[in-house]
């Protein structure tokens, strides 16, 4: 083998701490190698068109490149030397940017250390083989997970351009949190009105299928060709028979239940259909408010409904889909705020949530758009705005900002104002966080139009005197302490990342950060990708956004997996097992081990012998290890190439 | 090949594609300095280590070997790790047997997005190991007692 080696300075980002032409000097003195450069930029143009030149120049069959990490620019390396007649699998990386120079600052040791990278990079490309692609077929269906604005915009358009979509949304109606929202800023427009139409055009589409009230169950199967499950809770009602009539809301005695549309700003029914313009707008029984359930006697919905469609016997119902590729735009929840016992942990009625505010104000909200006071239903006068309550708070474990709450914040200010002409809002806040088209003008309007008064500080105390809250804190610009009468005081509860958001991450074989963010592919140019082929992220889950942000992650998910799953044929990875039948004694052991079920037993000659279905295994060795004989072997990691990694390290 | 005489001990350290090999990346982006013995081998899952891959390295002259993966349950393969953590626990077990300490060798769990946590790791672990010196090479142990001699 003719071995070309290529150091890449990376700029000064690996040449500011490593000594690139003596690790180039160095691994011209290894086996094999007979060309060895530094070189100033390896990915860029005149750099890959350099590797080709060596290429053809001396002959070279293999090339190692030393530059920054192969979960970046493999995939790079490897059409460049395709291009120069090279098999791309004839190619080897060493990472001496993340591994090397920009965690060790001794250049004596970076060298050495990037020139011992090198010599293993070597080591396995000398015994790297000839590999192909197999192509296999593509299931042309989308899931997307989640019915929120990222997954309805991600849905409709996948469905737009003629793909088949399948959402699935735990709650009985799609709309996510955008659905609670009464207007949306910096254009104070009602969200349902924008909203609305979308989640219509989500059950209308002859594309989509909707399974609302559902979750994901199970995940198998890999790119192109997952296998998913997915549980239909049981809703107590049959939804082909349920008109969403609202007949049965209306006669339900258990009129306690918690409403979670509306954040329990009021009590429900057990018997609900979430709101007006819910989508689907049927009706569903929720188990442990419903009397039928709980004393065994009731049935007041069964006998009004008209259509008969109540069914107490209803059980969880399991659907089976094939999907090409999934979407996931689970988006995030509230912080727990009652954490902050400064704040009264819950105990006072008028202390709510920015979320439960918004509820009042919608007009179809539990009082109907009008702003009450919980504790007596009076009308407030003066409301206080608690910003960064659960965000930037690293002594509840939630150090990042959730973006939007400066903006909503402002958006209730001036929608108090309006709903309250007599009422003054008063906003204590960290720092004014507005970047956007139209943001900050947005926040300079709520306190030059509408009078609101910013304070500058963190409010250290809430304690009720006299049917009111007094608010106690500090304004950091006057250098004093502050204290407000407050009829009504709305905490910004900060976000976190959706309750089971890691549970989810784990069906899908996806990361997920400290939070439960998901991770994306790259920070920067892959936001909508993960690194578990076909599967994309919208929204909120990937990181806390508002509604455009929302808006273009979903269009940007549809695009890439239009992109995937427009072809009709993928090629497959051929970095994967491959069985030698000689050494194979068919004891089945990596058949138990494989996740994928991608080996099977075949007869050879009255011999039970393992095989590796090509297209379905995915390259992750469990079989390789597992094997007594060492007859299955994984491409591009034999047992030998690892090793000749070792031996280049431990040689004594 | 020998190590930085007197600033380097030996330590090799396998790692998964998916998360950990990620970690190490995203310290990297983030300029989280560490040591610099540790050579890392890039493998596709955690339960594609085989345990000979250690035990070559230890009996090869490494003074400490380093074994990453996703966490548990947050395998990219949905359950290598399982494996590994199996077969990983045995082998750190039967160390002593062959004299080896078994601190030179410890596997741990780092996700992609921890860069900072893998800092941590990689620098304890190579002061464990500075601490522990370097392993005893395998050439100089004394010739073993034939059995009824």
């Amino acid at each position: 083998m003719k071995i070309g080696v290529f150091i890449c300075h990376c700029g000064s980002n690996i040449a500011g701490t490593v000594d690139c032409a003596a690790v180039a000097e160095r691994a011209s003195t290894y086996p094999d190698v007979v060309y060895a450069t530094d070189i100033m930029y390896a990915c860029a143009e005149p750099g890959q068109d350099a590797i080709i030149a060596a290429i053809k120049k001396h002959g070279l069959t293999g090339v190692v490149v030393a530059s920054c990490t192969p979960r970046m620019h493999e995939p790079t390396f490897r059409k460049a030397v395709e291009r120069a007649g090279v098999n791309r699998y004839m190619f080897e990386m060493a990472n001496i940017r993340e591994h090397v120079s920009w965690i060790g600052k001794d250049i004596e040791a970076n060298t050495n250390k990037a020139a011992e990278l090198v010599r293993m990079a070597a080591a396995k490309l000398r015994l790297d083989r000839e590999l192909k692609p197999k192509s296999f077929p593509v299931t042309k269906r989308l899931l997307v997970i989640g019915g929120g604005v990222a997954g309805i915009q991600a849905a409709l358009d996948a469905a737009d351009a003629g793909l088949e979509v399948v959402m699935v949304e735990k709650q009985p109606t799609i709309g996510g949190k955008m659905a609670k929202l009464d207007k949306t800023f910096p254009t104070v427009d009602c969200s349902s009105c924008i909203l609305g139409p979308r989640m219509v055009d989500v059950a209308q589409h002859p594309n989509i299928t909707l399974y609302a009230y559902a979750e994901l169950e199970e995940v198998s199967g890999y790119v192109g060709n997952f296998d998913v499950k997915i549980r239909k809770k049981a809703t107590y009602v049959d939804w082909d028979k349920c008109t969403g009539c609202g007949l049965c809301t209306e006669k339900c005695p258990s009129k306690k239940s918690y409403d979670r549309f509306n954040e329990g700003v009021g009590p429900t029914t057990a018997i609900i259909i979430p709101f007006p313009q819910a989508i689907p707008k049927k009706a569903s029984i929720e188990r442990e408010y419903c009397r039928q359930f709980n004393k065994g006697k009731c049935g007041v919905c069964a006998k009004v409904c008209p259509t008969g469609a109540v069914n107490y016997e209803m059980q969880d119902e399991t659907v089976e889909v094939k999907v090409g590729g999934i979407v996931a735009a689970t988006g995030y929840d509230l912080v727990d705020w009652k954490v902050y016992s400064e704040y009264g942990g819950g105990r006072y009625p008028d202390v709510v949530t920015s979320l439960q505010y918004e509820r009042m104000l919608s007009a179809s909200g539990p009082t109907g758009g009008h702003v009450k006071r919980p504790s007596d239903g009076t009308e407030p006068v003066n409301v206080v705005f608690v910003q960064c309550v659960g965000s930037r708070d690293p002594s509840i474990g939630r150090p990042y900002c959730s973006g939007f709450c400066c903006m909503y914040t402002a958006k209730q200010a001036i929608l108090t104002k309006d709903h309250i002409p007599g009422s003054q809002s008063y906003v204590f806040y960290m720092d004014i966080r507005s970047p956007g088209k139209g943001y900050d003008e947005f926040t300079r309007r709520v306190q030059e139009e509408y009078g609101a008064r910013y304070v500058r500080g963190r409010v250290s105390m809430i304690y009720p005197k006299g049917g009111k809250l007094m608010v106690r804190g500090a304004d950091t610009l006057m250098g004093t302490q502050v204290e407000v009468e407050a009829d009504l005081v709305v905490l910004a509860v900060g976000a976190e990342a959706s309750a089971n958001s890691s549970a989810l991450a784990e069906k899908l074989r996806i990361s997920y950060d400290g939070y439960g963010f998901f991770m994306e592919g790259h920070p920067k140019l892959k936001p909508v990708e993960t690194n578990t082929a076909g599967v994309f992220l919208a929204g909120s889950c990937q990181g806390l956004k508002d509604i455009p942000s929302s808006v273009a992650q979903g269009s940007a998910a549809a695009a890439k997996a239009l992109g995937l799953l427009s072809r009709d044929m993928l090629d497959s990875d051929p970095q994967i097992a491959s069985v030698s039948v000689n050494r194979c004694v068919g004891c089945r052991k990596c058949i138990e081990v494989c996740p994928f079920k991608a080996i099977q037993e075949v007869d050879m000659r009255g011999q039970p012998k393992a095989e590796v279905i090509e297209t379905v295994c995915q390259g992750c060795g469990l079989c390789n290890a597992t094997c007594p004989q060492g007859a299955i072997q994984l491409s591009h990691f034999t047992d030998n190439q690892i090793l000749a990694e070792v031996e280049a390290l431990c040689r004594f | 090949m020998s190590v930085l005489e007197g600033k380097e001990l030996r330590i090799v350290g396998f790692l998964c594609n998916w998360c950990s090999y990620g970690g190490a990346d995203t310290a990297g982006v983030g300029r989280f300095t560490q040591p610099t013995d540790l050579r890392i081998v890039r493998v596709p899952c955690s339960g594609r280590i085989n345990p000979l891959f250690v035990m070559k390295a230890l009996i090869g002259g490494a003074d400490g070997v380093l074994v990453s993966g996703c966490h548990p349950r947050d395998c990219h393969y949905a359950e290598g790790n399982y494996y590994a953590r199996r077969r990983l626990e045995v082998l750190k077990g039967l160390l002593p047997v062959l004299g080896i300490d078994p601190r030179r060798f410890e596997y741990t769990w780092v996700s992609a997005s921890e860069g900072q946590r893998w800092q941590h790791v990689v620098s304890s672990f190579t002061a464990q190991i500075h601490a522990l010196g370097p392993a005893a090479r395998f050439t100089e142990a004394p010739e073993p007692a034939r059995l009824g001699a």
